[in-house]
């Protein structure tokens, strides 16, 4: 049966990346949303230029009898977005409005989220590795991990009144690797990396083709629920610096916010309320139920794909034009 | 263990009475150390550990060292899910601590045998001494001193993990939170799970209160156990309690620092950093018979009545190797 997918955020590398895997697939017609063009076009991709924030969205998804959207529209940075407020509303309003035109799409029958590990929190009181049902103990208060706490009840919700559509929703680690640009990969390749004094937090990653695949399972496979996706194990801070090759400098927790406020002024990297908490007290993940979900599981463990990162770098400083270069390319 | 080592609670006060501070004494071998068939371990009389693994790693060879060092740097290793470092806790961190364990604290350790080799089991002990002490001896003595060389997994407070180095080492040392996941996760990976159930109440106890039992939390390892089967090994641990006699606790600077308690001793803070030097105190670590969680009826961890009967067996078992232990020690120095 021909799969009609439409795919939110592809401008931005991961959501240009899965867009173009999805139409890998001869027996899928592939829709990619954002609202400005990607760089490059998408191969077998059509684009459309469309706010999520407004209806058009629902007319969109009607004519096209959309019958699976993946929503990978949620931004991480206000840097992305150009203001926290502007991230909020393509985030959370953005949601909304795209679950309303799912809603009111007959023809939709999967939807697939990729929403964030940090919706658990993280502090003192964390359990080692969270499982999907856990709730969080330090309830994110800021930024995007809020707006995605705030995704996922929209979603729930959106599940509840379409109980005949599946929702898969990937609560996904920190992605990183040779390509993809995130507010971890920014913060982890600055000339010095700051630290936070007598903290040494266990960080676990996936790697960019994991959090592909994973995605693409979840289309695949037709997942309904809610699943953790981790590289295996965990790395502690100070060994990903080591591997990475940065020197750190270990700032006293009470300096970190006045800190990071400066490097995000200099539009160097994101290091504000949550990202604090998770490089001060760590986050960690179960993630033995995606293989039973998705008949997944990730190829990079977490050091892998810190692994791959390192040498990426080390090819691109000793290139020519150096700096890291963003780039959407095809799969 | 002799079955009739109870004692009335009276007799044990007055022998608790005689263990505080005296003068440092020859040790001396007492005829009911010798009845006793438990295994023993340790240094033999050349002072000579056996072991050869353990020689490797105590190793002053530079060679290794800087083999080690550079693959430190490097970020060549590997931790686990709770963030221990087995490496560096057996190379490093443990070494740290050993002195004090051999040659300060003079720890011996009976009931090993008691201690599995290669499956979960939870330790529970007695807490003491206003620096927790007590928890890395015992992680020294399985460690060193079991067949199988155990890690001690622990489960702590979450205000070690919210006090930075603390929290940090802790981590790097196998230690957790403690937490129903945490424990039922280690226990069911087979790991040797260690508790202190009376946490602070125990170690922020005045030195009038030695080796008396606190009251042992909401039973909550006990919960854990039934729910993964492994069994409950009650431990005592005598020798803590006079580290450091907190004749006085002062809950004012307590609450301007954010501690549990600011313990007053006849050294500290008077003599400041000098004052944290724990006193000389001879140590008896003594694994007992394993407390059987398996044969309950599938819901009893959730049946309050089973775990607090549970909790009270394995708080009166250490209770009673306690005042056993301290009827047969000759003096809290010897």
């Amino acid at each position: 049966m021909k799969r009609t997918i439409l795919v939110t955020g592809v401008s931005r590398y991961l959501g240009g990346r899965m867009a173009a895997l999805l139409a890998a697939d001869p027996a899928a017609e592939v829709i990619g949303v954002d609202v400005v063009a990607p760089q490059n076009p998408i191969p077998g991709v059509a684009f459309v230029r469309a706010d999520i924030r407004n209806p058009v969205i629902a007319k969109v998804m009607g004519e096209a009898r959309v019958d699976t959207v993946v929503h990978m529209g949620v931004i991480a940075t206000p840097k992305q977005a150009g203001g926290r407020s502007t991230m909020k509303e393509i985030n959370v309003i953005g949601t909304m409005q795209l679950l309303a035109a799912c809603q009111r799409t007959p023809a939709l029958k999967h939807l697939v989220v990729k929403s964030t590990a940090a919706v658990y929190g993280a502090g003192p009181r964390d359990p080692a590795l969270f499982t999907e049902d856990m709730e969080p103990r330090h309830r994110p208060s800021s930024g995007w991990a809020k707006d995605s706490v705030e995704v996922e009840a929209y979603v729930r919700g959106f599940s509840r009144r379409r109980s005949d559509v599946t929702v898969a929703t990937l609560r996904l680690a920190n992605v990183i690797g040779p390509a993809v640009r995130t507010g971890m990969t920014e913060y982890l390749t600055l000339p010095v990396v700051p630290t936070v004094l007598g903290f040494d937090p266990r960080l676990q990653f996936v790697h960019e083709d994991d959090a592909l695949a994973a995605i693409g399972r979840a289309v695949e496979v037709r997942a309904h629920g809610t699943v953790n996706v981790a590289g295996a194990g965990v790395v502690p801070l100070s060994q990903v610096l080591r591997i990475l090759g940065r020197p750190g400098i270990a700032v006293p927790a009470g300096l970190v916010p006045y800190l990071g406020r400066a490097i995000a002024s200099r539009g160097l990297a994101d290091l504000s309320g949550e990202m604090i908490r998770l490089l001060t007290y760590g986050r960690a993940l179960d993630t033995s139920a995606a293989a039973a979900l998705l008949g997944f599981s990730p190829r990079w463990t977490s050091l892998a794909a810190v692994e791959d990162l390192a040498a990426a770098r080390t090819d691109r400083s000793a290139s020519p034009v150096g700096g890291p270069v963003r780039e959407v390319r095809s799969a | 263990m002799p079955e009739d080592s109870r004692l009335s609670a009276s007799k044990a006060a007055r022998l608790v009475g005689n263990t505080g501070p005296q003068p440092l004494r020859r040790p001396v071998e007492t005829p009911e150390q010798h009845e006793q068939p438990e295994r023993r371990s340790g240094p033999g009389a050349d002072g000579v550990w056996s072991d050869i693994e353990l020689a490797e790693l105590t190793t002053t060879d530079p060679e290794t060292w800087a083999e080690f060092i550079r693959r430190r740097m490097s970020g060549d290793y590997q931790v686990d899910d709770f963030g221990f470092d087995p490496e560096l806790t057996d190379r490093v961190l443990l070494g740290l601590v050993r002195p004090l364990y051999r040659s300060w604290f003079r720890v011996e350790v009976t009931g090993l045998e008691n201690v599995p080799d290669d499956s979960g089991a939870l330790i529970v002990a007695n807490h003491s001494g206003v620096i927790a002490w007590d928890s890395l001896m015992t992680q020294v003595a399985l460690h060193d001193e079991h067949p199988a060389h155990r890690h001690l997994r622990m489960l702590g407070a979450n205000l070690v993990f919210s006090t930075p180095f603390l929290g940090e080492l802790a981590r790097k040392a196998g230690h957790t939170l403690a937490c129903h996941p945490d424990a039922e996760r280690l226990l069911t990976a087979g790991e040797l799970v260690g508790v202190w159930p009376e946490g602070f109440k125990g170690i922020g106890k005045p030195f009038a209160q030695r080796y008396k039992l606190q009251r042992f939390g909401r039973g909550g390892f006990v919960t854990a156990a039934l729910r993964t089967g492994a069994p409950i090994i009650p431990t005592a641990i005598v020798g803590a309690e006079e580290t450091y006699p907190m004749i006085a606790n002062s809950a004012l600077l307590a609450r301007v620092i954010g501690l549990p308690y600011f313990p007053i001793t006849p050294t500290f803070p008077w003599l400041g950093p000098l004052g944290m030097v724990p006193l000389p105190s001879k140590w008896h670590i003594h694994f007992g018979e394993p407390i059987a969680t398996d044969g309950y009826p599938e819901a009893s961890a959730d049946d309050p009545m089973v775990v607090f009967n549970l909790t009270d067996e394995v708080r009166e078992q250490i209770q009673q190797t306690l005042y056993r232990l301290l009827v047969a020690r000759p003096s809290a120095f010897g």
